[in-house]
């Protein structure tokens, strides 16, 4: 049953061969027997997934139908979930339940998805390792002496080890593609926009948008027709008529033009990662498609402009956290700014705290036009490569991130090389252009390896074609980690 | 430009995060690496240059003026702090 796509278990809920309960206890002893290990998940709440499962088997004996009705799925503990300890792996939210459920919630419950549980992130989504969590860093089921990629290490873990057949995660500057690429998994981030942002605790506001984690693009494509969708809670939500995702999956690539940005290919790129991804490569041009030679020649400012860009917004919404109406509140003060400022140290980790000093200095009295206006001219200038690049070519491939997975601490001294895990998938973010990765092979070390794919704006069931004709050439996806 | 002692003590005040010495040192630091990582942006010519805010430029939508919101707040402030007949307390700000 572990191994078992969403469409295979959406078939065995249908013909009646198992049921949402039975489902979803199978996972839970899987949860429960692996968490200790892994650390990917931050809440699990036996009662209330299987209260959420039986009631999905109820509608179906009530005769509905539903593509993943009865399919269970854990979120990403960034999600607020009604009922459910949301806490953003947070300190400042380690006891906030959730009031209200987010539209990605709601969604997944429309579909009869139970939730099974909340998984780890780095605190706030701030971090590309997940070893900012308040509530200790997620193994990577291939070696538990990698970090599991992050923000979303934890959902990425969870499918890893098959511990749930999908997860909710998100991304702002690559915390879907980078611990899906790190943990040999399919992740997908939508066009901005798509993917409603009400309930979805903000980090950056501007960049912030949620998607699938599951072992393949199949499972990716129906989980965007449950996630996608139109929401006027978020102000910019895209009002678009609603699409099948999985309505290209089956179209041949004969003739598919892949851009091959130089940038993705220099020096700072891991020659074991570079092998794999020029295997897949070479893969799409046996399917079929041919490769273009391009450049996106302001990727390399994409690190920088999103050091001021994300803290920036970073810092105005953390504000909010004052110790007043949620959250954490400091045992001891003198007065209210006393209050607000040992709330704030003592409820925050350390890499928020860089980011909203970073943040708060660069939207500061005298810095504004430097950094925060400059920033934003140099987004329109990576924006325009893409829109450039997308005129010679359908996708652009190339890595998801330059190594495979590194071990647990090795980063962790140092901000600014933490930073440099995300250089191939900021620009993205950037851009608001959809991106995915998908597991293409191992590097030396024996952990996986994803090959990144971009496209252009709204053009996700392309992309998603583009992945499951691979994983119909390929096993990669199928491959999972031994000793769990 | 690099930050200094001062300058890392009037942003963590602004930022409203309490530091003390030991971490103001840490903070300058690290702070100034990041700073070293953007400063990468300043050689850039962006004159004539539109900024860009969003990825995708929308319209700000309007709604309906109607009541659309119940009243929850028992449940709101059954997560604050700390609350008293349906005001949430913070320390005395005027004498």
């Amino acid at each position: 049953m572990q191994h078992a796509s969403l469409k295979q278990l959406a078939t065995l809920l249908a013909d009646g061969k198992t049921s949402s309960v039975e489902l979803c206890q199978d996972y839970l002893d899987r949860i429960e027997r692996l968490n200790p290990q892994l650390n990917a998940f931050i809440s699990v709440d036996r009662a209330r997934t299987l209260a959420e499962a039986l009631a999905a088997d109820e509608r179906r004996a009530r005769g509905e139908t539903g593509p993943l009705l009865g399919v269970p799925i854990a979120h990403k503990d960034i999600f607020c979930a009604e009922g459910w300890r949301t806490t953003c792996g947070s300190k400042m939210l380690a006891n906030f339940v959730a009031p209200y459920d987010a539209h990605v919630i709601e969604r997944c419950k429309a579909a009869g998805m139970p939730c099974l549980g909340k998984t780890n992130m780095d605190e706030f989504a701030m971090g590309s390792s997940n070893e900012t969590s308040y509530f200790g860093p997620v193994k990577n089921p291939w070696d538990k002496r990698a970090v599991p990629g992050g923000s979303s290490g934890g959902s990425a873990a969870a499918v890893a080890a098959r511990m749930c057949p999908a997860a909710t995660g998100t991304d702002t500057g690559g915390s879907i593609r980078q611990p899906a690429a790190m943990t040999g998994i399919t992740g997908l981030k939508p066009t901005y926009g798509v993917v409603s942002r009400y309930g979805m605790i903000a980090f950056a506001s501007s960049l912030d948008q949620g998607g699938p984690m599951a072992p393949s693009a199949e499972d990716c494509a129906l989980l965007m027709n449950v996630l996608a969708g139109f929401d006027a809670r978020d102000s910019t939500s895209l009002e678009r008529e609603a699409e099948d995702y999985t309505r290209d999956l089956n179209q041949p690539l004969a003739g598919l033009r892949i851009g091959l940005p130089k940038e993705f290919f220099g020096a700072e790129l891991a020659a074991d990662v570079g092998r794999a991804v020029e295997a897949a490569i070479a893969e799409y041009r046996r399917l079929g498609a041919k490769t273009v030679e391009l450049s996106l020649p302001n990727t390399r400012l994409s690190v920088p402009v999103y050091y001021v860009l994300a803290p920036a917004e970073a810092s105005s919404n953390l504000s909010r956290y004052d110790g007043v109406r949620y959250g954490y509140r400091a045992p001891e003060y003198a007065d209210l700014t006393d209050m607000y400022e040992r709330t704030r140290a003592e409820g925050f980790g350390a890499e928020v705290k860089r980011r909203i000093m970073i943040g708060t200095y660069v939207l500061s009295h005298g810095y504004y036009d430097a950094y925060y206006l400059q920033a934003q001219k140099l987004r329109r200038l990576i924006a325009q490569d893409f829109a450039e690049a997308f005129r010679a070519c359908d996708v652009i491939m190339g890595p998801t991130a330059p190594t495979t997975a590194f071990d647990l601490g090795a980063k962790r001294a140092d901000p600014v090389q933490m930073y440099l895990s995300d250089i191939y998938t900021i620009a993205v973010n950037l851009a608001g252009l959809p991106g995915m990765s998908v597991p293409c092979g191992f590097g030396d070390d024996g952990r996986p390896v994803g090959l990144q794919i971009i496209g252009d704006y709204f053009s996700e069931a392309r992309m998603l074609n583009v992945a499951h004709q691979y994983q119909l050439a390929t096993d990669w996806h199928r491959r999972v980690p031994g000793g769990l | 430009m690099s930050l200094s002692i001062d300058d890392i003590k009037r942003i963590a005040h602004l930022a409203r995060i309490r530091v003390d010495a030991e971490e103001t040192a840490r903070y300058q630091a690290q702070l100034n690496g990041i700073l070293g990582l953007i400063e990468q942006m300043q050689a850039v010519d962006t004159a004539g240059i539109e900024p860009m805010a969003h990825a995708r430029d929308v319209q700000q939508r309007l709604r309906e003026d109607a009541v659309t919101e119940t009243d929850r707040r028992e449940a709101f402030q059954a997560v604050a702090p700390q609350v008293e007949a349906g005001l949430y307390l913070v320390p005395k700000v005027i004498e």
